[in-house]
């Protein structure tokens, strides 16, 4: 019950694929004298292969370093016409966007046009082995040298068996990098960096018309190239399995983790707002339990990760000094039972709806940008074919009901198939939940 | 259609014209400062209460104090607890959130324009008359206790906190708005109380609405929410305000902070250098965006591209209203540490003369600078934050105007000059949180004399 009528909620766009497959998609926005180009490549981690981890975001790297003609770093032109610009790889799709004043459009598109159609001839050796060490350090600040940076490694290994796509983490095994070979690197451009398996949204202070014309000019020329297959894989859990890692923090602290809907399917928005209901705020039922009244965690946080093959569920928790995981794992089990017997209230249900219409309206402010308008566009055009799923996306939060709820807290949220992992202060195996496997992750 | 020509990248057109925000300014009869915003793309709206007076109005023996005062602000108003306060935030579909910086304290709600009014009045009542219950302040002191615990696994946090305790000393700048252990455990509620009613003042205040309103509705907003406030009558001691403050000058320093076996080492590069009214401003943002200030600046091509030491490295100067650090960051792979320090301190050193910028650099930084100028007044929150800015460092109106022309008037000569003025190697304190162990052999060679070695909680140190 979404109270949608008294904001124009509405993301309207035109789209035309062009003659080699390359899905064109353009919104205008003329608020600002911006365009954003946002690029999405169907192809994330999920597409690599046991041993050979780490490609598809290494790549994201590569597609920054120069392309045939122009054969020196994609940052200098573009930031030099007032261009923000990015990239990010995830399991499911590695996106590429700029946001740059309406006069810079051409230049963008030139950029992109390039790098999607000749970037081998510009790819050396030494720019692969270069980025390859810039992805190891990074591996090294983002997960080996931060707290609990780990841990979803270790999470994911375990909810997904080792032949999985979702089993490795995105930025690589250590190893895979260091063995790559620069003509897979190669390969995995051929049969992935192309029109047939890329959507392409220009957004912002254009015309629609123009943008086709701009779009045609600049990526019409360019081969199509084979449709990748879909990898498809499920996982499932049988039991409850109980890990233990040791790591370089103070407070020991809990992960709680299910398979859950994948993107899009029933119960993945319940699901989300379970996230909600649960986590988000002092008003909900695991926050204001556990942190607000007994005082026993210093946070707790619950998601829901939509994946295109199926998502999981992830909730976080920290005790505060001197409390025990075991006590906490017992009353989330206890609150999680609660919802699953008796679903949210009528004052919850309110609350998290009235968030979640707030936060489609916030996401249309920005035309570029990681989640900005033209990343949703493309988004909704790669994982459902259809950029004008919005409508359809806010309606699944309007069906989420008390009842849907309850029956996917049921569904999910069960005691005997998921993983519950314990992190905890070196040399304090003993504060783990009782039963808890060692876990190796690197 | 032509075909493309891919001999070369096709010429940017002139920069499209660009209205800029019209701010309004108003005061209210109790001396608040207001300005409003029209910006109508989106039906949301942001109100920010800027009040003077951040961590660096922490008293001497109180860092955390003012921080902790504007956590306690959500905790309940009046009737309403903790829980109803979120509740009342939620059902609007508020984001709401604070910032405590150096110099003010930033609360900002952003909410759906149909709850202006409702967002505003509560937000009013919370930072005017927040309870400050001991039974929530109790509460929130035991999870920031255990915050800083937390921080020291964090490398970032742990070089941030002794960073700025070598630069500062016991310069009320000289520490991270959470404070430290110490303080907070002796702290009492009634010290918030006394912190709120000393800083929390409609003439020390400043409050910015933006959204798809007018200005009138804007301007009735504001006012049906703080027009009535007094603010309290025996505020007791207004703090000194730090900017007024002269830190003393330290000796160059290399310190170490212990994390055995650490993967990375976290670096901090650095010195006092400018305040935010520096007439220099202009030619500071060029000569930093050159030398480590975005993706293709010297220090980031140099230790990350070339060399592969580091996922990232970056340089820039704190903008406080009192005299500021410039400084590099960056994390790089152990075994590169001292050579990562050296190549730093090396393009510090050259940009000041000896590789002076060149044209071609110039023009770069200036453009991207200021080209991609009009994305900064995208969103309501983005326009709202820049005019709290302007507030907070008392700029001219004329500031968003004048960005452009002024940041394009920069010269080469300029950009030498000022880092020549501003910056000096022969002045930076250097800072590794990493593996002493791994370290320490390659650091004693860099020629800055014998590393320190700091104790593992570096906040507490002076």
């Amino acid at each position: 019950m979404l109270n949608v009528t008294l904001t124009p909620l509405d993301l309207p766009f035109t789209k035309r694929p062009l003659a080699n497959g390359l899905d064109v998609i353009v919104h205008e926005d003329h608020h600002v004298p911006i365009v954003a180009v946002n690029i999405w490549y169907h192809v994330g981690s999920k597409n690599e292969r046991p041993g050979m981890t780490g490609f598809a975001h290494l790549f994201e790297h590569l597609m920054f370093e120069g392309s045939e003609h122009h054969n020196s770093g994609y940052f200098p032109p573009l930031q030099q016409a007032g261009a923000l610009l990015n990239g990010s790889t995830n399991t499911d799709r590695t996106n590429y966007w700029e946001v740059v004043p309406t006069s810079a459009l051409d230049l963008a598109l030139w950029m992109e046009s390039d790098r999607m159609g000749y970037l081998l001839p510009a790819l050396t050796r030494a720019r692969f082995e270069t980025q390859r060490d810039v992805v190891l350090n990074e591996r090294r600040q983002n997960y080996e040298n931060r707290p609990y940076g780990l841990a979803f490694m270790a999470i994911t290994s375990s909810l997904f068996p080792a032949d999985h796509p979702y089993h490795w983490m995105t930025i690589g095994d250590v190893d895979d990098l260091r063995a790559m070979q620069f003509e897979d690197v190669q390969a995995f451009f051929r049969t992935y960096y192309h029109p047939s398996n890329a959507s392409l949204t220009i957004a912002g202070d254009i015309e629609t018309g123009r943008a086709f014309d701009l779009a045609e000019r600049y990526f019409g020329e360019l081969a199509p190239g084979v449709t990748p297959a879909r990898v498809g894989a499920t996982a499932a859990l049988s039991m409850e399995t109980r890990l233990v890692l040791e790591d370089r923090v103070e407070m020991p602290r809990l992960y709680v983790a299910w398979h859950s809907p994948a993107m899009y399917a029933p119960g993945d928005a319940e699901m989300d707002l379970i996230g909600e209901l649960l986590t988000s705020g002092k008003m909900s039922r695991l926050y204001r339990s556990l942190v607000y009244e007994k005082r026993l965690a210093l946070d707790v946080s619950a998601f829901q990760s939509s994946r295109e093959l199926g998502s999981f569920f992830i909730l976080a928790i920290t005790a505060t000094p001197g409390r025990s995981l075991t006590d906490l794992a017992a009353l989330v089990d206890g609150e999680l039972q609660l919802l699953a017997d008796g679903g949210p209230t009528s004052a919850e249900m309110e609350r998290v709806t009235a968030q979640a219409e707030a936060h489609f309206l916030y996401r249309l402010q920005s035309v570029g940008g990681f989640g900005g308008k033209s990343d949703q566009l493309n988004a909704y055009n790669v994982f459902r074919g259809d950029p004008g799923f919005f409508a359809a996306d806010i309606e699944r939060y309007r069906n989420a009901d008390a009842p849907a709820i309850r029956a996917a807290a049921r569904d999910t949220l069960r005691g005997d198939q998921r993983v519950l992992l314990s992190v905890v202060p070196r040399g304090q195996h003993a504060l783990a939940l009782p039963g808890s496997e060692p876990v190796a992750v690197s | 259609m032509t075909a493309v020509d891919r001999s070369r990248l096709p010429e940017v057109g002139p920069d499209p014209g660009f209205r800029l925000p019209d701010v309004a300014r108003h005061t209210l009869a109790n001396g608040l400062a207001v300005r409003t915003i029209e910006h109508t793309s989106v039906p949301v709206i942001t109100i920010v209460v800027q009040v003077d007076g951040g961590t660096g109005a922490d008293p001497a023996d109180r860092e955390g104090l003012a921080a902790i005062t504007a956590d306690m602000v959500d905790e309940g108003t009046g009737t309403l607890s903790a829980l109803d306060v979120s509740d009342a935030l939620a059902r609007i579909g508020g984001e709401y959130d604070v910032d405590v910086g150096p110099d003010a304290t930033v609360f900002m709600l952003t909410t759906l324009t149909r709850f202006a009014a409702r967002g505003t009045s509560l937000l009013g009542d919370l930072v005017i008359r927040p309870s400050l219950r001991d039974a929530d302040f109790d509460r929130v002191r035991h999870l920031r206790l255990d915050r800083l615990r937390q921080l020291k696994d964090l490398p970032p946090a742990v070089a941030e906190r002794a960073f700025l305790r070598m630069l500062y000393g016991t310069h009320p700048y000289g520490h991270l708005a959470l404070g430290n252990d110490r303080a907070l455990r002796a702290m009492r509620v009634e010290e918030t109380a006394r912190f709120h009613a000393a800083t929390f003042q409609p003439h020390r205040a400043t409050v910015i609405a933006g959204g798809a309103l007018s200005h009138r509705e804007l301007f009735g907003v504001v006012d049906g929410a703080f027009g009535a406030w007094t603010g309290a009558k025996d505020n007791g001691h207004i703090p000194t305000a730090a900017a007024a403050i002269e830190p003393t000058a330290r000796p160059p320093r290399l310190a170490v902070v212990a994390r055995e076996g650490a993967a990375q080492s976290e670096l901090r590069i650095g010195h006092l250098s400018a305040r935010r009214n520096t007439p220099d401003y202009s030619a500071l943002l060029v000569m930093n965006a050159v030398l480590g200030g975005q993706f293709v600046s010297r220090i980031n091509l140099k230790l990350r591209e070339e060399k592969g030491y580091t996922y990232g490295a970056r340089t820039g100067f704190d903008w406080h209203r009192g005299l500021a650090p410039f400084s590099m960051q960056s994390s790089v792979h152990t075994a590169a540490t001292a050579d990562a320090i050296r190549d730093s301190l090396n393009e510090i050193d050259a940009i000041r003369g000896r590789r002076p910028v060149t044209e071609h650099e110039l023009v770069l930084a200036k453009a991207s600078l200021t080209r991609g100028y009009p994305r900064n007044f995208e969103t309501a929150q983005q326009v709202v934050r820049g005019v709290a800015q302007l507030a907070l460092y008392d700029l001219p109106d004329t500031y968003f105007e004048e960005f452009v022309p002024s940041t394009n008037a920069v010269t080469t000569d300029d950009v030498t000059r000022v880092a020549t003025q501003y910056l000096d190697p022969g002045r930076v304190t250097t800072l590794v949180v990493g593996d002493h162990a791994a370290i320490d052999e390659s650091l004693r060679g860099l020629g800055l004399g014998e590393p320190q070695l700091l104790p593992p909680d570096p906040g507490q140190m002076t």
